[in-house]
């Protein structure tokens, strides 16, 4: 079914949607890179699962093209698309078994593959005795399991995971992302949907940040890190810091044993270790500070959109944390 | 295997197998049955309360005959009243005294016989009491007043309706219509009623299916695999198949213990058995059941029935895609359902009662029209199918209901694709009306 082998699994061309009034999706242009974990980021509304239901075929563009593989988009797609929606959850007075069948075969599968694929990830996850169980017999964790296998079941070339880690405890955490990175290995290609800002630097190698429905921001995390540093750089100093030092450098986030300290125009890393010597530092670490996805994040999206830089903080609760 | 059938196959098998099914199936008919058990023992009570009437019979009006009858042992005396009075209350075998005077003039329209008793006589003992007097002095009057039986016989005159078909007997046909016309009511009544419940019930099941799948969250996983128009026929069909289902099961069901009580319990619906009911002839029994038989095999069966299944389809397509499209726009409080499913009831509720007055007219203008207007049409038009209505009309209407029901399936899965998606708040007939025309 592949048109060309080497063509991106999702590549989405100017696509628009609008609902009303309200537009959505706004001339969004991406590919899927090939064997990188997608992170498609947003703070909340900024149309991320408007754009993730266009790819899942639920919903269609108003005008541009999604290709899979290299085709359009077509009722035949669904089959290679495991979706695990924000929204999820699952029929609660049927049998795990039976719900797993169900959907496997919904996704193509016939009856006979669904089963034994579906034994199979019960026993992975320790949940092999509990086919004949009903959904609402099993515990929070249990369910967003079965939600997992169901998501997984008929092995999808495409994993689109919309906050696939929200409402889980560390463990089912830790259990989810480990399967997560290990069919990625195996070859699934895997959108990733969120505005934890922390869990896209631990996963995904490649980011598309969307805000107000406009794809504004796209590439490697780590050239896009690169790209916004502001050339801090972060010293651990033992004693005191000697008071000079504040009037020859802007000091920032000062701590009892750190420092920041943005570069002058037309200073490099160099020149200001010298001067800190000069000034008798007692130098213990000297490190660059890179900005982290979340602190770009918010740049870019109160940059673009004044009015709520509030929102923006909230939709990223996570802190800001230095370069490792 | 095809999704629709996926589909299908899990809405009715979830719910086939539900306790709460199950019970419903096999309860209705059994509770009916005990109701029917029930009643008929409080109707045909044996009053095991035992009273023995002493009759100081004086005009000999009853000839020495009073036959004992469900409780009441009567026995004629030939002492005095007062002497029976005296008797000591331990040795007495009676409970009560009847005193029956001589007849004076039998033109007399009054006449007062005493009952002594200690006890309280029941009110059906008393009118037991009293028809017996009576029916003794109309023999005695009779004859007393040399009156001949057959004259008095032939005062009572049986007036009986005969209306015949002005085409039918055209073409030599002998047919009794006031029969059918009591047999239609009848008929059309079932009918109408049947549409009436199953629309309600089923309907109503359709819009749970659709809600549940929307509070559960589960249905953005399905439509991601499924489309949106597959999924809400596939509901609507499952369900439709289910009530099905239950209703067969009930027409074996219920007939089969009527019978089966009638065969433990004896209800052979003897009418002596009731109280009070006037006698029935045998023979005209007899020749009404003969009547009704006969009514029943001159029904076009052949067109009811066809009729009445697919306006069964098509009324349970029609509304179940209303009550459809309804529980997509709730949101996730069940309890606000009602303020979006009135506008749906309204017209089940009024075609309901244009049924019973078509039945009463069906011919009128109010019936014809009715059965035309699709949303009253498939619970009207059952009820007329036993009048024998022209075939035009019901040719009309078939057609009529059946682009209906399409119209409103369409109409519902434009609504359903948007509204399973809008989760939260409850959506309002406006944004509804708004859906069908959106895309998406």
């Amino acid at each position: 079914m592949t048109a060309h082998s080497s063509a991106p699994v999702i590549e989405v061309r100017n696509v628009r949607k609008t609902y009303g009034e309200k537009v959505a999706v706004d001339d969004v242009s991406f590919a899927m890179p090939p064997d990188a974990i997608l992170g498609l980021l947003g703070p909340n509304g900024a149309g991320k699962t408007s754009l993730i239901r266009m790819i899942t075929t639920i919903t269609a563009p108003d005008s541009g093209t999604i290709y899979f593989s290299g085709a359009p988009l077509s009722g035949y797609h669904p089959t290679q698309i495991g979706y695990l929606p924000e929204e999820r959850g699952l029929y609660k007075s049927m049998y795990v078994g039976e719900q797993l069948l169900y959907l496997g075969q919904l996704k193509g599968m016939s009856a006979r593959d669904a089963e034994d694929r579906a034994r199979e990830w019960l026993a992975k996850f320790e949940l092999g005795g509990h086919w004949k169980k009903k959904v609402e017999e099993l515990s929070k964790g249990m369910q967003q399991q079965v939600q997992f296998i169901a998501t997984v079941l008929h092995d999808p070339k495409l994993l689109i995971l919309d906050e696939p880690f929200s409402g889980l405890d560390p463990v089912n955490a830790n259990r989810m992302r480990a399967e997560i990175l290990r069919l990625h290995a195996q070859g699934t290609a895997v959108i990733f949907s969120t505005h934890r800002m922390e869990q896209v630097e631990e996963l995904c190698e490649y980011i598309v940040l969307i805000d107000q429905g406009r794809n504004i921001l796209q590439g490697k995390v780590r050239e896009i890190r690169r790209e916004f540093n502001e050339h801090r750089y972060r010293i651990t100093y033992a004693g005191q810091l000697p008071p000079a030092v504040g009037q020859h450098h802007h000091l920032l986030n000062p701590t009892v044993s750190t420092v920041d300290i943005k570069l002058q125009p037309g200073e490099d890393s160099n020149d200001l270790l010298r001067s800190l010597l000069n000034l008798g530092v007692q130098i213990q670490g000297f490190q660059e500070l890179l900005p982290s996805l979340n602190e770009i994040f918010i740049k870019r999206v109160t940059r673009l959109d004044q009015s709520t830089p509030e929102e923006a903080l909230m939709a990223t609760p996570s802190s800001a944390h230095a370069n490792r | 295997m095809s999704n629709l059938w996926l589909v299908i196959r899990r809405e009715y098998l979830t719910r086939v197998r539900r306790r709460s099914f199950i019970l419903a199936t096999l309860l209705t008919p059994i509770g009916l049955a005990l109701f029917v058990v029930i009643a008929n023992a409080v109707f045909s009570y044996e009053n095991d309360d035992v009273k023995r009437i002493a009759v100081i019979d004086d005009g000999n009006l009853f000839n020495g005959a009073l036959p004992d009858e469900n409780g009441l042992y009567f026995r004629f005396v030939d002492q005095p009243l007062d002497e029976l009075r005296e008797h000591p209350e331990e040795d007495r075998d009676f409970s009560g005294i009847l005193v029956v005077p001589e007849v004076v003039n039998p033109r007399n329209r009054n006449f007062r016989v005493q009952l002594f008793s200690d006890e309280t006589l029941s009110i059906d003992a008393q009118s037991r009491i009293k028809r017996r007097v009576e029916d003794a002095l109309r023999e005695y009057k009779i004859e007393a007043l040399e009156i001949d039986q057959n004259t008095l016989a032939s005062l009572d005159t049986d007036v009986d309706i005969s209306v015949r078909s002005l085409t039918a007997t055209a073409e030599g046909e002998s047919d009794d219509r006031s029969m059918a016309a009591a047999i239609g009511a009848g008929i059309g009544t079932v009918m109408g009623f049947l549409m009436y419940i199953s629309v309600f019930v089923y309907g109503m099941m359709v819009m749970r299916s659709v809600m549940e799948e929307k509070t559960n969250r589960i249905v953005e996983v399905v439509i991601s695999s499924v489309r949106p128009f597959t999924l809400l026929l596939g509901k609507i069909i499952g369900v439709g198949a289910l009530g099905l289902t239950q209703v067969l099961a009930w027409m074996i069901m219920i007939p089969g213990l009527l019978f089966l009580v009638g065969l433990f319990f004896g209800l052979d619906a003897e009418p002596s058995q009731m109280p009070n009911s006037p006698d029935i002839d045998p023979e005209e029994m007899q020749s009404m059941v003969a009547k009704l038989a006969g009514g029943l095999t001159d029904l076009n069966w052949w067109l009811i029935l066809p009729c009445f299944i697919l306006y069964f389809l098509g009324g349970y397509f029609m509304y179940a895609a209303l009550f459809a499209a309804v529980g997509s726009a709730m949101g996730d409080d069940m309890g606000e359902s009602q303020t979006l499913t009135i506008p749906i009831t309204i017209p089940v509720i009024l075609a309901f009662y244009i049924m019973m007055a078509a039945i009463q007219n069906p011919n009128s203008s109010l019936a014809v029209w009715s059965s035309i207007f699709p949303l009253f049409a498939p619970i009207v038009m059952p009820a007329r199918l036993a009048f024998d209505p022209p075939l035009w009309q019901v040719a009309i209407s078939l057609v009529v209901v059946f682009l209906f029901a399409a119209l409103m399936v369409w109409m519902a899965s434009r609504i359903y694709r948007i509204g399973i998606l809008n989760y939260g708040k409850k959506s309002s007939l406006k944004d509804m009306g708004r859906w069908i025309t959106a895309k998406y």
